[in-house]
C-alpha cells in the first residue's frame, strides 16, 4: 500500500501544461516575426561569433517568408499566454502555494549548495519539502521573465499607447531585443528544466501529471 | 507545525486506487494533448481569409475592436529634434510606383461621396499650411528610423477642401494612380494630428522612390500603411481594399 504525498494541486498542473504548448506557440511565431529583421548577432572585437540565427536553423522550422503568419499566431496567443499566466499567479497567491515557491531568508545561500550537489561535488543536499532553493529561484525568476516578456511585448506592439512602458524599455529597440533576451532566457529554463526532470526521475515526472508523488521508505523517515 | 509547511499532506491509496488515479491522469494527459494538437492543426489549416487562417482573421479583428474601444486615437507619437533624423532614409516598397511621374501633369483626385470628384495639383496642396513631422518610423518588419518629413495634416486639407461629410466616414482609402497599390485607414488615426500629406524629406522634395510628388505619412502606422505616390483618396464606411491586409497582414497595423 503506497504511501503519497499531494504534491502538485490540480490548478497548478493545468496552468503548467497549457502554458507548455502556449509558450511553445509564442516562441516559433515569434522566430517567425523575428526573421524579417534578423540583426542579432554576438560580436567579439568586431568578429562575428554568433547569428541568430544561422539559415540551416530557418531551413529546417520553416521560417523564411512567415512574416504574416507569425503576426497573426503571436497576437492570437498573446492572450491565452497572459490569461493563463495570470491565473497561475492568481491561484498561487490565493491558494498558499506561494509559500513553497518564492525564495525566502535561506534559499539564496542553500540554492548554491544545491548547485554544488547537482554537480556531484558535494554530497548531501539542503533539506526541502516541495521545492529545492534553486527551483523556488528558478520558478520564481520564469514568472519574472513573463511579466517582462508581458512588457516588452506590449513596447513593441504599441509602442504609441504604452510609450511609458516604451521608455522604461528604454526605447523601441531595446525594447526588442529585451523581448527577444527573454525568449533566450525561456529556452536556456527550458533546457535545463528538462535536464533537471530527467534526472530526477519518473516518480517525480509523474507527479506532475497524477498530482500524488510515492514517498519511498528511506525518504519517508527524512520528511517526517 | 509553523506556518511554512514543511511537509506536504500525506494520503493513503491502496494499490488499486493508486493505479486507477494513475491511468486516469495519465490518459486526461495524453487526451488534452491530443485536443491541444488539433486546435493547432485546424487553425493552421482553416480557410484564408485575405491570406491568414480564418480564426486567427477572426481574432486580430477583435484585437481591432477592443484596442479601438479602450485607446486614445488622439495620442501623439513621440517626436525628436532634426538633428536626430537619418540622411540615408531606407527605401522598402515600390509596388505602384512602377511609371514615370510628371509633377506637372500629377493630380490628386478626391471622390466625395456626393460622387463628385476633386482634382487637385500640387499648388493646391503645397499652399496649406506645411507641419514637419520628425519621429521613428516603424515598418512592419521590425526595424524602424528616426526620419524627418514635411507635408499638410490630413485633416488641416480635409478642412480646407470642405470633406466635413467625409470627415464622418469610417475610412479612408488611398490608391497609387496606376492603383496597383492600395490602403485602407480608420478615420481616428487618418485624422489624426500628425498624419500629414507629405511632400518633403529632410527638408527637400520627397525623391521619387519615396513616393514623389506627394505620400502619406502616419506616425501611428506601420510602414505598409504609408502609401508612396497617392493617385487617388476616398471615403468608405466598410473596410476599403488594402494590398498587404490582403496578403494575410493585420487590416489596422497601427500602434
Amino acid at each position: 500500500m503506497p504511501t503519497v504525498v499531494k504534491k502538485h494541486p490540480l490548478a497548478i498542473r493545468w496552468f503548467h501544461w497549457l502554458n507548455f504548448p502556449i509558450l511553445l506557440c509564442m516562441i516559433w511565431s515569434g522566430l517567425l516575426i523575428y526573421w524579417a529583421n534578423d540583426v542579432y548577432r554576438i560580436r567579439v572585437g568586431g568578429k562575428e561569433l554568433f547569428h541568430f540565427f544561422p539559415k540551416g536553423v530557418y531551413k529546417a522550422l520553416n521560417v523564411p517568408y512567415h512574416l504574416a503568419e507569425g503576426m497573426n499566431w503571436h497576437f492570437a496567443f498573446m492572450w491565452l499566454f497572459f490569461v493563463n499566466g495570470l491565473l497561475y499567479v492568481t491561484f498561487t497567491v490565493v491558494s498558499g502555494q506561494w509559500r513553497l515557491l518564492l525564495p525566502n531568508r535561506r534559499s539564496f545561500r542553500e540554492a548554491w549548495q544545491v548547485v554544488l550537489h547537482d554537480l556531484h561535488i558535494k554530497r548531501t543536499e539542503p533539506q526541502f519539502a516541495k521545492y529545492n532553493a534553486a527551483q523556488r529561484i528558478a520558478y520564481t525568476a520564469v514568472v519574472v521573465m513573463g511579466i517582462g516578456s508581458l512588457i516588452t511585448g506590449l513596447s513593441i506592439y504599441k509602442p504609441v499607447q504604452f510609450q511609458v512602458l516604451t521608455s522604461l524599455c528604454g526605447g523601441y529597440e531595446a525594447a526588442r531585443l529585451e523581448h527577444f533576451l527573454l525568449t533566450l532566457g525561456y529556452v536556456l529554463f527550458f533546457l535545463i528544466h528538462i535536464a533537471q526532470v530527467i534526472k530526477t526521475g519518473w516518480n517525480n515526472f509523474q507527479a506532475m501529471i497524477t498530482g500524488l508523488e510515492v514517498i519511498k521508505p528511506t525518504t519517508n523517515e527524512q520528511t517526517s | 507545525m509553523n506556518k511554512l509547511p514543511d511537509t506536504l499532506p500525506e494520503q493513503s491509496f491502496n494499490k488499486r486506487q493508486w493505479q486507477q488515479r494513475t491511468v486516469l491522469s495519465f490518459v486526461i494527459f495524453i487526451l488534452a494533448g491530443a485536443v491541444a494538437w488539433t486546435i493547432f492543426h485546424r487553425i493552421k489549416t482553416a480557410p484564408a481569409d485575405n491570406g491568414t487562417p480564418k480564426p486567427l482573421r477572426s481574432v486580430l479583428n477583435s484585437n481591432e475592436a477592443i484596442f479601438s474601444a479602450v485607446f486614445d486615437s488622439n495620442r501623439r507619437v513621440k517626436e525628436y529634434p532634426v538633428s536626430a533624423a537619418v540622411k540615408k532614409v531606407r527605401v522598402n516598397g515600390l509596388e505602384g510606383m512602377e511609371d514615370a511621374v510628371d509633377e506637372a501633369t500629377w493630380r490628386l483626385h478626391v471622390v466625395k461621396v456626393n460622387g463628385d470628384t476633386l482634382s487637385l495639383s500640387m499648388a493646391d496642396i503645397k499652399k496649406l499650411p506645411k507641419k514637419d513631422i520628425v519621429f521613428d518610423f516603424k515598418c512592419i518588419e521590425g526595424w524602424s528610423q528616426i526620419t524627418h518629413w514635411g507635408g499638410v495634416p490630413l485633416r488641416t486639407f480635409m478642412q480646407a477642401y470642405g470633406l466635413n461629410l467625409e470627415r464622418t466616414m469610417n475610412y479612408v482609402g488611398l490608391q497609387t494612380p496606376n492603383k496597383k497599390y492600395y490602403v485602407g485607414i480608420d478615420m481616428p488615426s487618418a485624422v489624426q494630428e500628425q498624419t500629414i500629406l507629405c511632400y518633403e524629406m529632410n527638408g527637400a522634395s520627397l525623391p521619387v522612390d519615396q513616393g514623389f510628388p506627394l505620400r502619406l505619412i502616419i506616425p501611428v502606422k506601420y510602414g505598409i500603411k504609408h502609401l508612396k505616390r497617392i493617385g487617388t483618396m476616398y471615403f468608405s464606411n466598410s473596410k476599403p481594399p488594402d494590398y498587404w491586409a490582403e496578403r494575410g497582414y493585420d487590416y489596422y497595423a497601427g500602434h
